[in-house]
């Protein structure tokens, strides 16, 4: 005899248990997909999970990845808190890139400490403006967020399309459809020699630091939370609903763009047409699987950094598409949000008592 | 450049084609919306479909069988999304997200063998009439069978939303489901009912692309297709009949901006293929400003969990 109740509160242990339960399940999952395909899961999962980072190079390239994702994902969380559903994170990633690669090409050949400094700031200022479109056709339009920030997602990629090809590409490039590489005064120093891990890692921790601050400390943060858990006492006590679309909007765009320009002022060092392998909607998976908290975000974006390097490796010696990693990050996020069932209700196994016979 | 009456009929008969994924999305999307329940996975309900329709018309060698496993495989993967929404009671964006991420995935997973084969051809109807008569032939004749059940359905998902019971339950289930289940109505099984049949539409119409529209397998073929009938569907303000205009409307301009390219005009070609995108953008900013007009339609419950205390 199985009973379902509601519960009364949230467990807090659970909250947190249940990201864990997700990713084993996943895992499980996997291996029967590995299965179906032919393979031996456990192998398969081994060279999808425990050989990418199995040296000092994977366990660097790890970070590589988790750093633009965690970045993104601490800038949604500040959306998605509020009830605001910013889809569009790769959009303004994108032209973060675009605007901080066009001043780095504007100072190519520049030398100076400010340099570096510009073009990051550039960038975070360029995904921030791309991110304010759809906040404030919300506002002023009352247009679905969600539409908006996805379509203007396809324009970004577009104009860089544009962009790499014509204007700014390569004059010495033989027509590749990239920039020039950028002088070294506008790169990101990598931290070892020999692996990519670069200094943008900093950026993101620093990032991760001020966004606990303000969203547990201040009154903004207290009130993008309360706007997220019930819109009508935020209005009641007397928020600025509008004001506060806009900045969340702001400081995820923000974000995102400098996520963008980390990537192309760090592990790329140009500008060309696939500068991020879908990071902006990735991090959308690791935002949920971090429950929307800084310190969740930090484990969730290496987890979902390894299905990327996992992919990639069993790409190599399994011989399936890249996309597989999608697979399981689709899985991941399936997993969690039905794992949250849990979270609301008991299930309560009874024995049968005698006057149910 | 000539200008004649029968390339027009060419090329009006081009945009049809090529709006007829949109429309039979757009047209399940409507009635699992209409149902109070917003499924953004219809891009990986959509590409899912397109390649098991492929890969069973390569295995098989049979077209029905290829288009019924597509609705089928859509059917499937909407019915995760209703387990998990209905039944585990989750976050319709975040579920609708993971969908299209999954079916994405999964898509390229089971298509990496079908890459690169040739796709067969798709028996089309009244081509006689449509070489025969000038204009009209080429606008009303010569299109598959699912073109033809894709310009009906906008008018019978009108029919059926407007003047029939089930069709009322739909809508009162989507406006007001405390109400509806008050009433003795199984709010859940309704709702599972509208995901399953939008997730076949979205089959079909990813069959529609990999099968007839440009018979092969690519990764990712839908290129944000879905996206765009999620957004028609808000264009349309729910009613059947301007999914069916607004879905020409973006026909329109794919086949326009083909025919500038190959005209040679000295635009951009990023920036036509930008066209669809900004003016769903454009289009979405003018619909939503009057919010009287748009909250006529617009299911009152949408997106909302719905949990019956037993």
């Amino acid at each position: 005899m199985i009973k379902i109740e509601r519960r009364n509160d949230v467990s807090r242990s659970i909250y947190f248990l249940t990201p864990v339960l997700a990713i084993f399940l996943t895992l499980f999952g996997g291996g029967i997909i590995f299965y179906i395909l032919g393979f031996n899961p456990i192998e398969a999962l081994k060279f999808f999970f425990i050989t990418p980072i199995s040296d000092l190079y994977g366990l660097s390239e790890l970070l590589v990845k988790a750093t633009p994702l965690c970045l993104i994902a601490i800038g949604l969380s500040f959306c998605f808190k509020s009830n605001n559903w910013n889809i569009g994170a790769e959009g303004q990633l994108i032209f973060g890139g675009i605007v901080g690669g066009g001043v780095a090409l504007l100072f190519y050949n520049h030398d100076g400490f400010y340099v570096l400094p510009i073009i990051i700031l550039s960038g975070a200022i360029g995904g921030m403006l791309f991110a304010m479109i759809p906040a404030i056709l919300k506002t002023y339009f009352n247009t679905n967020e969600i539409l908006v920030s996805l379509m203007l997602v396809y324009v970004a990629k577009l104009l860089l399309d544009y962009l790499v090809v014509g204007p700014w590409s390569n004059p010495e490039g033989f027509n590749f459809p990239e920039t020039r590489q950028f002088s070294e005064s506008a790169r990101i120093p990598v931290l070892f020699d020999g692996l990519r891990i670069h200094a943008g890692i900093f950026i993101t921790l620093i990032t991760v630091f001020l966004s606990w601050l303000i969203l547990y400390k201040t009154y903004l943060g207290f009130q993008i939370k309360v706007s997220g858990l019930s819109l009508k006492t935020a209005k009641y006590a007397g928020y600025k609903g509008k004001t506060m679309i806009i900045i969340v909007f702001m400081i995820s765009g923000a974000c995102a763009g400098l996520a963008g320009v980390g990537e192309i002022t760090g592990p790329i060092g140009q500008l060309h047409r696939n500068i991020s392998p879908d990071y902006g909607f990735t991090a959308i998976i690791v935002a949920f699987l971090g429950r929307l908290n800084p310190v969740g975000i930090i484990f969730a974006s290496l987890i979902v950094a390894l299905t990327y390097l996992g992919a990639e490796t069993a790409q190599i010696f399994l011989q399936v598409p890249k996309y597989t990693g999608q697979v399981f990050q689709g899985m991941i996020l399936f997993f969690l949000l039905g794992s949250d069932y849990l979270l609301f209700f008991k299930i309560k196994f009874l024995g049968l008592k005698k006057n149910e016979l | 450049m000539s200008f004649d009456l029968n390339f027009i009929g060419i090329l009006i008969g081009a945009i049809m084609a090529s709006s007829v994924p949109l429309i039979l999305a757009a047209s399940g999307e409507l009635i699992t919306e209409r149902s109070g329940v917003l499924n953004l996975g219809v891009e990986g309900m959509m590409i899912i479909g397109a390649i098991s329709g492929f890969a069973l018309m390569v295995v098989t060698d049979n077209l029905f069988f290829a288009v019924i496993g597509s609705m089928l495989s859509g059917l499937i993967l909407s019915l995760i999304f209703g387990l998990l929404t209905q039944s585990l009671l989750t976050n319709h964006v975040a579920t609708g997200l993971a969908l299209t991420i999954f079916g994405i995935g999964m898509s390229a997973m089971i298509g990496k063998n079908f890459v690169g084969i040739p796709g067969k051809e798709f028996p089309l109807l009244f081509l006689n009439f449509k070489e025969s008569i000038p204009f009209l032939g080429p606008i009303f004749f010569g299109h598959s069978i699912i073109l033809y059940f894709a310009f009906g359905l906008p008018f019978l998902t009108n029919y059926f939303l407007k003047k029939t019971k089930t069709g009322l339950i739909i809508r009162a289930v989507g406006d007001s489901p405390t109400s509806a289940s008050n009433q003795g109505i199984n709010v859940t099984l309704v709702r599972y009912s509208c995901i399953l049949y939008g997730g076949a539409m979205c089959g079909l119409a990813g069959a529609y692309l990999s099968l007839i529209y440009t018979p092969q397998w690519i990764e990712n073929m839908t290129g944000g297709r879905g996206w765009i009938a999620l957004a028609l569907v808000v264009f349309a303000t729910w009613s059947p009949i301007k999914v069916l205009i607004g879905a020409l409307i973006f026909g329109g301009i794919t086949i326009l901006q083909l025919h500038m390219q190959a005209v040679g005009l000295r635009i951009p070609v990023q920036l036509l293929s930008a066209l669809p995108y900004i003016m769903t953008i454009i289009v979405l900013v003018v619909i939503s400003r009057d919010s009287r007009k748009i909250k006529l339609n617009t299911p009152t419950s949408l997106g909302q969990i719905f949990y019956k205390e037993k």
